[in-house]
Parts: structure tokens; C-alpha cells; sequence
């Protein structure tokens, strides 16, 4: 890979001023950009690691709210919230390999939005806040398509906030080799309405299944989706599934999810 | 049988403390002073024009020490096929040169036409990038129809055709299937692709060259499966190199499944480039390099026929194979496809007639050759599918038809229709051993109890039989072999008895330094521990063929076992001058050499001391030293088999398949160590499942790689498989070699892709869905689509 | 070039490295510690697991530079200090638990620290826990059994 500088700050502050360099990049777990750099397909100039960042790691709740330090890896969350927020510490316990989990963060993977990765079904479905160093951003609006964030390019994700719904699930179907999601569907159910988010399925990354999320809020049972599928029309077809494939997955796991939850 | 470590005795292997403490020494944990780092740059493109490479720029990069391009080699020999087939008209296949570093043309993703030495490998990488290569894209040959039907795009220009060989098996017994095919009651056919893979050691390949300019001598360190082949190759065909001024050393080799038999571009580049600079030269593989350049394995595409009578009585198998050979033929990639498939296309079966045809093809892919099974996989699954698809079309249980057919214990030696002769089997006793094992009558409640979690099971039955001990000079001459099969092992007794024992096959996860004493330690009555296995090192080894072929025991173990005959018998006139009486009056048992009728009685450590003080011998009569080599050559392949069985349940929502259980009845004739055995076969199972569920080498119509990452290409993890039942206990010796050993390394990769294909369509036939095959891999995706059309 | 220290194996060691130096590639080449392997370039196999602050990573896809001031521990560092196997390197010998010990050193590190978050697993948990682990020799069985010996269970199909 290509040489860069590196940069370890210990506050958002020093992380801001150090991401403010030509071609800063911020590095949570390198899970992702590491692989990438050793391909050469990424060339940063400056690494800054967040992982030093104490105010950065953990997880807090306050009242409804579940609050993740964005520089927290999928293991900790795994752990710390699976009382609080079990069908997102689920999700978390999921995610690569627990090699991977004890160094891959959730701003990592936030900002790096693979329209395979699990962690942005679970924020949107949530109706997560991702909150940077600058502004809070809702995940409506934070998730622009595959690899496409609303982030500016020096902004840091310091944390996401996930309102906790009353029942919460994710499933996810292995993609066989990589083990991301081939699709993984996260529901969760809210007093106000139902939300479904849909991962690995859509050549537009992670989106909201407003059909299903309809059907749901109006009677939360695996009836209420019948035979419903997935939207043929976007759906990424590869080597390992077709489209029809993927809309027929979206289908099963959403009714699945739904039924997990009870 | 010594009591703890001997022959039969499940001993514990020495060599994994090494391993499992982290002293293990692969290639690349070894770097010589002053050592220089080698990348290559690979072609993108799958097929194209090379107009012009300037390494000018790269050459003035930091660090930077030469550079190579194919120019350089030119002159060179190529890295030749290792056996020659001819076709049916009797023309000699097509042989386009295979160059350490292409030139003129780049014929698939991943050729290297060029390399950079540098100080540091990340130099070396900083300087790939900088050569500008003028390469014009050409339209690539991928799919072999296509291949074979085009004439215009090409991937050797020189030699007109895509196609290798066009080869029949056995040519004279055509017209014979023909006609009976043509007059059968019923006529099964089944059209399938094996599917190509990728075999993915988990070591990545790794060579380093050195050259010593004081003697002129060469040493090449490299992940081999096969060092002396790598030296005979690259003296006799690519360099020039005299094979007694290069010493091929392939040290610990982390798995190799038929990707390291092969001599590679890479290994005869790093040696050049260490003779040029007069510092050692290090090339790594990183893992994308080993899928886009490792030799791949399978990859046929087959229309089978089974022609039986209406009682289920086999006529005829028929099949018609096209066969990828890739870009350029690697060493045994003739031989794969024909004589380890074609011959063993009459299965276990008393079938008369049997006819395979088979067309090799060159594509603009990387290259095909053996991979674990080589052919014999391909072969049982064309059989083993087919025959299934015929029980179901004739009513019949798919045991029942099998064992209808079998070769019977009584028949052997049995001259099967594909023109080999089996010594010895038992495959009902194996089948018998399967049906008690697999709980068969409690089938029906296990599937109830899967309908009732929504899920479909089936279950699966496959035989097969493989030709191993790869073996025989006289007959894989006939065959087309380039080289003899033998293998050589030279017994050393030191003179404190320890022993030294060098070998021509080579571990690479096989165990040889655990297994081999054993058989020594039984002979000689000694401790196996003071015996050492000497392994991988052509300066210290008489010769060998490497490890392959499921060979090392029976063709290598069996010149360990003539060697240490020579060793007693040496030691007899030891012992007797030692004694004082004639030899024919000594006997030696359990380590003592005893004067029958006497009391008299010396040890074999006490004859070894001997042997090298030999104050008082008739030197005319005896030699001093306890040293014997042999040479074994045996009279036939050997012929394991087996029986095995699958349970599958499939999820009809995701088409997603588990295998619920798996067992192998093996017959591999004697064992020497059945932990080892064991252990083979669950790798050989989870290679199988990996085939039958998991990995594809899928390019897409450009020639690209689809599947070239770990990232797409799916290796079977721990919580894809069940664990495995495993027996070898139904065994038959092999007649015709001293150990009686068979062979185990391939068996449960050719075994398993039937079975699991077998138990997949069973569950979804019994759940009403009108599917009589799935092409491997058998992923979820596929199965869905059958299921709905 | 940086300069970092570590604790590894219970030493205090210094290294010169690059930035874009990864642990992997320090631990073999600067430590002269080649047990940890290098078996793929995306994060998958598993063959470089060593531990980090008590944590199991991928040392091919962490950079030394963030390992400074770290305790690493390495398969050289496993073993009892008179050298003899520890319980879960002497059961992988008890049940071939390994073949060409290539993938052993990751395995040995993954078992190690699933046994001290969960010393009593299941098999299934054993499975899932070595999913970043590939082993193409074995079909995983020897492995599972051997941690499920080392757990002090007994394994569901013993070798022979």
C-alpha cells in the first residue's frame, strides 16, 4: 500500500483540526480500509485513527435514546447493549468475525455505508441520529446510495443516537463467502409506526421497505406482508443471487424478522 | 505390530508441536541476507496484443534493482505438459509454449509479463505501477463452445485452433457403446458442468531464488509439492540449469491440494534473477495473485449416458466432456482430464461397455490442472449423478441399482471396461458398512421431523472408486506420461542406531514424519522416535515424485519398506559374522538378531555400532555402513473405494442447503496410522461440500474473474459443516504393494459432491418439485430458481 | 520511520516501522516472529489472529502504529515456559487438530480467546466462533473437537 501520515488524536478537536489536512482520511477499525489500501485502491494521505478518542467509545442510554460513541466496535456494542437495545447488540454480534468485531467501530462502518454492511439497516431502521462533530444528521437523510453518505469529507462521526423502539429484529442471509449480508432486513416497531430497512439487496444501498413498513404499522404480523417481495427494479444481481432472488430474500427476511420479534 | 507407534497405532504427529508453537518454517519465513523483493505486474485484460513495455520509468524508481520483462526470456524454454495425449486421428495434442514471462501476447488475467526486483517488496509494488505497458485488448475466449466453435478468436495464434486434443477412451470400443446405447431398453442421459475451483492452500505460493557465484551453484526455495519434478523441469526444459548445480528446497509447505505439483514461471524468474544480481530474490503470493495465477482445478462440461436394461442391468456409459485446460497447459493439466477421468469412467460396476470422449480447450483463463481427485472427482460425479437420475427413472432404490451392478469380491482381479484392472475391493461389504451406519429405516421420522420445521430433507447414496498410488512407469507410459512414477528412499542407521530416512514425497500437511517411522519402527523393532524423516530437499534426497495422487504411502512408503528390507537383510550378515554362524542361521525379531536353536543374540543397535567399526570384517564379504536406497516402481495403481452417504435439509424460502449428516465407508486397504486417515478424509469431505455447496471460479464472458477474492469465492468455514462420520474399517488390502496401502488423501473429495447433490435433488423430488439436477455449487440462489422454475 | 514499543509475549520490544507497516508484517519481519501467518489480503482467513490488549485481531488488518504501547501476544508466546504444550496447543495435537499447521497459529489465538470469553462453548458456538478462521486441510472437526477438549468437554465424534 501507499505510505501516509498518521494521525492519533485524543479529542474530537485535535481529530477535526488533523482531518482538516489535504487528504485526511479518519480510521476507525480499517476493517474495510485496510483491505482496500493493501489493493491500492485507496491512497490517504493522512490517517487519523479515532480509536484514541476516549469520549468517543461506549455506550450510554438516556431515557428512549441509546447512545453509541462512534469510535465503539460491534464487540463492545454486542455486549453493552444487549440489554438495552438487544435487537441492535444482535445485529452488532453479527457483523464479520470476532476478530473483526474487536477492532471494526460503527462509525467506521457508518461512513463507509457497504450497500452489504449491517449496521446501516440497523440505524435507518431505527430512524437513527448520527451525530458528528458539526451537526446531527437523521438517518433518512444520512444514507445517499452505495458508498454515499451525507458526511462532508472531513467530517467525523463522534456518535449515533437510536431512539429504542418496543421490538426490534435483523436478519440477515450470509452472503457465503465475504459473510456481509447478501440481504438482511431490520424492523423495528415504534408507537409511532413500523420501520423496515433493507441491506445487501439494493444497487442504491440501504433503503426503507415503505410497502412492508405500511403493512406492518397497520397489523404487525407475518400476514400482514403475505407474499410481498422485495422491489425487482433495483435489486443488485451478482454471482451470488440474481435479483428476483434478492426481492424474493427481502420478502422472507422481513416476515422473519417480524416473526422474531413475537 | 510394535504395541505403541507402529504400523495400526494412531500415534500422535511429532511435527505438529513445531506447528502448533509457531517454529513451523514455511518459505516465506525464510530470507536470506541481503535479499531482494520481486512483484510482478499481471495482465488486466483476458486476452491481448503486447505492443510495447517501457519499464524505463520503473526502473528509475527508489530502490529499485532490475527489471524483467518477456523480452528477457525469450530465448528460454518453456515450462512444458508433462504428458502427451493424442487425439483420435492420432495427431499429437497441441503444445504452445508456456513462457516465464509472456511475451508477444498476455492470455489471461492475472499472465505476468513483466517483474521488478527491488529492495523492498513495497518498492517493488511502487514500481509495478510505474510500467507502461501498450497491451491492446482482444476479444477473449472463455466459454468453451464458443471456444470450439470460433476459429478466429484464438488463444494460441500459432497453433490455429482452441482446441488441445479431441481424445477417445478407448477409441476401439466406440462403435461397441455406440451400437449398445443405440439398442438399450432405457437410455439415462444427464447433462452437467463440473464446477471450477480454486484450490487456495491457505500458505500462499513463495519462491526464493540464490545463486552462489563461487560455485555456480543455485538454490531455489519454494512452497512445492514436488521438488525434485521443479528441478527436472527447470533443468531439463526451462533453463537449462544442470540438475546437479540447483538444489529445489521446499521446507514446511502449508497445504498445496495439487496447486504446488506444478513448476511455475515465478520460480525459474526468481532463479534468473538471483544468478543476474548475485543477491537473493523473494516472491510472496498475496492471495489475489494465487487465484488469478495457481493453476485452477475441474471445470468440464459433460453429457453422460447410462444405457441398463429394464431390471436396472448397466450396458453402456457414455460421455462426452470439454474439458478447460486454461491459457496454457500446466503440468499434468493433459493428464488430469483423460487418464485420471477417462479411466475410471466404468465406476465399481460390471458395465461391458464404456466410451468417454474427451476435448481439451483453451481459454482465455487461468490455468486447469489436478486438483485434489484430479479427474477421478469429475468421473464419479458423472457416474454417480447419472446413475441416480436412472434408479429414479427405472423405480428403483439407488442402492439397490448400485449393488445390482457391482463388481463382486470374487471377481478380482477385475479388467473393467475403461482398461484397467482392479486388484482387490469389497464394495458391498462397504455399502452393507453404509446402510448400518446411516440409520436408513429411521430416514422417514428424521424427514417428518424436518417437514415439521419447514424444512425438506433428502438423502443421498453414492459409490465410487479412484486410481491412486500414482504409480506405474510401464502403464502411465503407455498412457502418455513423460516421466516415470516411481518414487526413492534411502534408509540411513547411524551408527548409534538413531535412523535417517529420506524420502522423494513431500508433506504438506500429510503427516509423512509421523506415518513413514511407523513403518520403519515395525520392521526393525526400534523406537520411532529414533527415526527421522529427511523430506523436501533435492541435495539430500536420492530422487522422488513428490507428494500427490493420494501416492505417497503406497508408491513411496514402499520403497521406505524395500529399503529397510535391504537394512535387515545387510544387518543379518552383521549380525551372523557378529555370531559367529552363517546368515540363513540368524533370525531377527523384534529388534534382536538370534541364532536359532542358540542363545546367542545381539541387538540391532549393537549391528548398527557395528557396521561402522567394522575392525574384524570380511570385507570381501560384507561392506562397511548401514545405508540402503530403493527405488519402488509399482505393477499397478491401487484402486480405494468407497460408500458414502448424505442428509441434507433444505429451507424451501431461501433454497438454503445444511447438511445434516455425512458419512464415508472407505476401503483403503491397510492403515498405517488411522488418526492421519481419518483426517483426510474430513479434509477431503469438506473440499467436497465446498465444491458441491460453496466454491465457484465463475469469469465473466470478458475473462474476469468474478469470483477472485476470498471476499466471492466461498471456502467451506466450521459452521458450514456437520462433523463427520468416518470408517475404514471395510478394507481390502492392495495385493501388489508391501504395505497393502491404498491411498486416502483425495478420497473424500471424490466421494462427496454426488452424494450431496444426490441427497439435494432427493429432498426436493420428495417435496414435489420436479428438479432432476442443480449445477455445483449448489447455493442457495440455484436451488430457489429450480424450485421455481 | 516511527518508532513504537510493545509488550509482546510478556517482552518490551521496540520496532522500527512504516506507518502503513502492518502488525502482521512487524511481528514477522521486524520481531522475527514468523508464526503469525499471512494467508490472504482481505481480512478473512484468520492466519495472523494474535491478540492485542487481551483481544483477538487480524494483525494483517491493524497497523503497527496502532499497536503501540499494546501487550501482543503471539503463538511463540503460548506454550508453558518450560516449553511444554499449553491445554489448548496439546489438544489440538490429542485430536489432529491441525495438518499442515499453516492456519494452526490463527486457530490457536482464536480458541484461545473464545475460551476465555466462553470457557464452557458448545460446539455451535465453537463453529461461529471460527468463522474468521479458514482451515482448508482439516474440514474443521479436529479443531472443534480439540476445543472442546480443552473446555474440558468431551468432543461429539472423537478421532481415533
Amino acid at each position: 500500500m501507499y505510505n501516509f501520515e498518521f494521525a492519533k488524536p485524543k479529542t474530537v478537536e485535535e481529530a477535526a483540526s488533523a482531518m482538516a489536512a489535504e487528504g485526511a482520511q479518519a480510521l476507525g477499525g480499517g476493517q474495510t480500509l485496510l483491505p482496500t489500501m493493501k489493493q491500492r485502491l485507496a491512497s490517504p494521505e493522512v490517517l487519523v485513527s479515532m480509536t484514541g478518542i476516549e469520549s468517543m467509545v461506549g455506550v450510554a442510554v438516556r431515557g428512549d435514546t441509546l447512545t453509541i460513541g462512534g469510535a465503539t466496535t460491534h464487540a463492545q456494542v454486542a455486549a453493552d447493549a444487549a440489554d438495552l437495545y438487544p435487537g441492535l447488540a444482535a445485529l452488532a454480534a453479527n457483523i464479520g468475525d470476532p476478530a473483526v468485531r474487536n477492532r471494526g467501530t460503527i462509525g467506521g462502518s457508518l461512513a463507509n455505508n457497504d450497500p452489504a454492511a449491517c449496521y446501516p439497516a440497523g440505524a435507518l431502521g431505527s430512524g437513527a441520529t448520527i451525530t458528528t462533530n458539526t451537526r446531527d444528521i437523521a438517518a433518512d437523510d444520512y444514507f445517499q446510495g452505495m458508498f454515499e453518505t451525507a458526511l462532508d469529507e472531513d467530517e467525523i462521526i463522534t456518535s449515533v443516537s437510536f431512539p429504542i423502539p418496543e421490538k426490534a429484529n435483523y436478519q440477515k442471509f450470509d452472503q457465503p463467502a465475504s459473510r456481509f449480508a447478501l440481504v438482511g432486513v431490520f424492523v423495528a416497531k415504534t408507537a409511532d409506526g413500523v420501520r423496515v430497512a433493507v441491506t445487501g439487496a439494493s444497487n442504491e444501498g440501504v433503503y426503507r421497505w415503505t410497502e412492508a413498513e405500511t403493512a406492518l404499522s397497520a397489523s404487525f404480523s407475518e400476514g400482514a406482508l403475505e407474499s410481498m417481495s422485495g422491489n425487482l427494479d433495483d435489486m443488485i444481481a451478482d454471482l451470488h443471487g440474481s435479483a428476483s432472488y434478492r426481492a424474493h430474500l427481502v420478502g422472507v427476511l422481513t416476515r422473519r424478522a417480524v416473526a422474531a420479534c413475537g | 505390530m510394535a504395541a505403541d507407534g507402529g504400523m495400526g497405532h494412531a500415534t500422535k504427529r511429532r511435527e505438529d508441536v513445531r506447528f502448533l508453537t509457531g517454529r513451523g518454517k514455511y518459505t516465506d519465513d525464510y530470507t536470506p541476507a541481503k535479499t531482494t523483493y520481486c512483484a510482478f505486474a499481471r495482465s488486466t485484460v483476458a486476452n491481448g496484443k503486447i505492443n510495447s513495455i517501457d519499464t524505463k520509468d520503473a526502473a528509475g524508481m527508489p530502490g529499485v534493482v532490475t527489471v524483467f520483462t518477456g523480452e528477457d526470456f525469450a530465448e528460454v524454454g518453456g515450462n512444458p505438459a508433462g504428458w502427451l495425449i493424442n487425439s483420435r486421428d492420432g495427431e499429437p495434442m497441441k503444445e504452445p509454449k508456456r513462457p516465464v514471462l509472456a511475451h508477444g501476447k498476455v492470455r489471461h488475467v492475472g499472465d505476468a509479463y513483466a517483474a521488478v526486483i527491488a529492495e523492498t517488496l513495497e518498492q517493488a509494488m511502487d514500481a509495478v505501477e510505474a510500467i507502461d505497458a501498450d497491451i491492446d485488448e482482444l476479444d477473449a475466449v472463455v466459454n468453451m463452445v464458443d471456444a470450439l466453435a470460433n476459429s478466429t478468436t484464438l488463444v494460441h495464434d500459432e497453433i490455429g485452433t482452441n482446441q488441445c486434443f479431441d481424445w477417445g477412451w478407448i477409441e476401439d470400443n466406440r462403435a461397441a457403446t455406440d451400437e449398445a446405447i443405440k439398442n438399450a431398453p432405457h437410455v439415462t442421459t444427464l447433462e452437467l458442468v463440473n464446477n471450477r475451483l480454486v484450490p487456495n492452500a491457505m500458505e500462499p505460493r513463495c519462491s526464493i531464488g540464490e545463486y552462489d557465484p563461487g560455485t555456480g551453484d543455485y538454490k531455489l526455495t519454494t512452497t512445492s509439492q514436488n521438488p525434485h519434478l521443479t528441478r527436472l523441469l527447470i533443468s531439463a526444459f526451462v533453463m537449462g540449469i544442470p540438475e546437479n548445480k540447483l538444489t529445489v528446497h521446499a521446507p514446511d509447505v502449508g497445504g498445496g491440494f495439487g496447486s504446488k505439483i506444478y513448476h511455475y514461471g515465478e520460480e525459474a524468474l526468481v532463479l534468473a534473477a538471483a544468478k543476474k544480481l548475485n543477491r537473493p530474490v523473494k516472491w510472496t503470493s498475496t492471495r489475489t495473485e494465487a487465484f488469478l495465477s495457481d493453476a485452477h482445478g475441474r471445470d468440464h462440461v459433460t453429457k453422460i449416458e447410462l444405457a441398463c436394461e429394464r431390471d436396472g442391468t448397466f450396458i453402456a456409459f457414455r460421455t462426452e466432456t470439454m474439458a478447460n485446460v486454461g491459457a496454457y497447459l500446466s503440468n499434468f493439466s493433459t493428464a488430469t482430464p483423460t487418464f485420471l477421468h477417462g479411466t475410471l469412467m466404468a465406476g465399481n460396476y460390471t458395465v461391458p461397455n464404456v466410451y468417454v470422449n474427451v476435448k481439451a480447450v483453451f481459454t482465455n483463463t487461468a490455468p486447469v490442472d489436478a486438483y485434489r481427485g484430479a479427474g477421478r472427482p469429475e468421473a464419479t460425479f458423472s457416474l454417480e449423478r447419472v446413475i441416480d437420475k436412472a434408479a429414479r427413472e427405472l423405480g428403483m432404490d439407488p442402492i439397490a441399482l448400485r449393488r445390482k451392478n457391482f463388481i463382486k469380491p470374487d471377481q478380482y482381479p477385475y479388467a473393467s471396461a475403461a482398461g484397467l484392472e482392479y486388484d482387490s475391493g469389497n464394495y458391498d461389504a462397504l455399502m452393507d458398512g453404509l446402510e448400518a451406519a446411516a440409520d436408513l429405516a429411521g430416514f422417514e421420522a428424521r424427514r417428518a421431523e424436518s417437514a415439521k420445521n419447514g424444512k425438506l430433507r433428502g438423502l443421498g447414496i453414492n459409490s465410487y472408486i479412484e486410481a491412486c498410488g500414482i504409480a506405474p512407469s510401464n502403464l502411465v507410459g503407455v498412457l502418455g506420461s513423460r516421466v516415470g512414477l516411481y518414487d526413492a528412499a534411502t534408509v540411513r542407521v547411524n551408527a548409534t542406531g538413531n535412523i535417517s530416512v529420506m524420502v522423494g514425497a513431500h508433506s504438506h500437511g500429510q503427516g509423512h514424519e509421523t506415518a513413514f517411522p511407523q513403518v520403519v519402527a515395525d520392521m526393525l523393532g526400534v523406537d520411532p522416535m529414533s527415526i527421522e524423516i529427511v523430506h523436501g530437499d533435492t541435495s539430500k534426497i536420492p530422487f522422488g515424485m513428490g507428494t500427490y495422487g493420494s501416492r505417497s504411502l503406497a508408491v513411496c512408503g514402499s520403497a521406505v519398506f524395500r529399503a529397510t528390507e535391504k537394512i535387515i537383510k545387510k544387518a543379518t550378515l552383521i549380525a551372523a559374522h557378529m555370531m559367529e554362524d552363517k546368515p540363513e542361521n540368524v533370525d531377527f525379531e523384534d529388534g534382536d538378531f538370534s541364532v536359532k536353536g542358540t542363545n546367542k543374540k545381539v541387538s540391532f543397535g549393537d549391528v548398527a555400532l557395528k557396521a561402522y567399526i567394522p575392525h574384524d570384517f570380511p570385507l570381501e564379504d560384507i561392506e562397511p555402513g548401514l545405508e540402503e536406497t530403493a527405488f519402488y516402481d509399482p505393477a499397478n495403481f491401487t484402486y480405494p473405494s468407497g460408500a458414502y452417504a448424505c442428509e441434507v435439509e433444505v429451507d424451501p424460502d431461501t433454497g438454503k442447503v445444511d447438511i445434516c449428516s455425512m458419512i464415508a465407508m472407505d476401503d483403503f486397504g491397510n492403515v498405517v496410522n488411522p488418526m492421519i486417515v481419518t483426517g483426510q478424509v474430513q479434509g477431503g469431505l469438506a473440499q467436497g461440500i465446498g465444491q458441491a455447496l460453496l466454491e465457484h471460479g465463475i469469469y465473466d464472458e470478458n475473462g474476469q474473474l468474478l469470483s477472485g477474492s476470498l471476499m466471492d469465492y466461498a471456502m467451506p468455514r466450521a459452521d458450514d459443516l456437520p462433523n463427520f462420520v468416518v470408517d475404514h474399517s471395510h478394507a481390502t488390502r492392495c495385493t501388489h504393494n508391501p504395505i497393502g496401502v491404498k491411498g486416502c488423501g483425495e478420497a473424500g473429495a471424490i466421494g462427496s459432491p454426488p452424494t450431496v447433490v444426490n441427497a439435494v435433488v432427493d429432498a426436493l423430488q420428495r417435496g414435489g418439485h420436479d428438479v432432476e439436477h442443480i449445477d455445483m455449487p449448489v447455493s442457495p440462489a440455484r436451488v430457489w430458481e429450480a424450485m421455481n422454475g | 520511520m516511527p518508532t513504537i514499543t510493545m509488550n509482546v509475549n510478556g517482552t518490551a520490544v521496540s520496532a522500527n516501522v512504516e506507518n502503513r507497516t502492518v502488525l502482521s508484517a512487524a511481528l514477522r519481519e521486524e520481531l522475527g516472529l514468523t508464526g503469525t501467518h499471512i494467508g490472504c489480503d482481505t481480512s478473512q482467513c484468520g492466519a495472523c489472529v494474535v491478540h492485542v490488549n487481551g483481544k483477538a485481531v487480524k494483525a494483517c488488518t491493524m497497523f503497527a502504529v496502532e499497536a503501540n504501547g499494546a501487550d501482543v501476544d503471539t503463538i511463540e508466546g503460548q506454550a508453558h515456559v518450560d516449553g511444554s504444550l499449553n491445554v489448548i496447543q496439546q489438544a489440538f495435537q490429542d485430536h489432529h487438530g491441525l495438518q499442515c499447521g499453516f492456519c494452526t497459529p490463527g486457530m490457536i489465538m482464536s480458541a484461545a480467546a473464545l475460551l476465555k470469553e466462553n470457557p464452557k462453548p458448545t460446539e455451535a458456538e465453537v463453529r461461529d466462533y471460527l468463522e474468521g478462521n479458514i482451515c482448508r486441510c482439516t474440514g474443521y472437526q479436529g479443531i472443534v473437537n480439540a476445543i472442546m477438549a480443552a473446555s474440558g468437554q468431551t468432543p461429539a465424534i472423537a478421532a481415533e
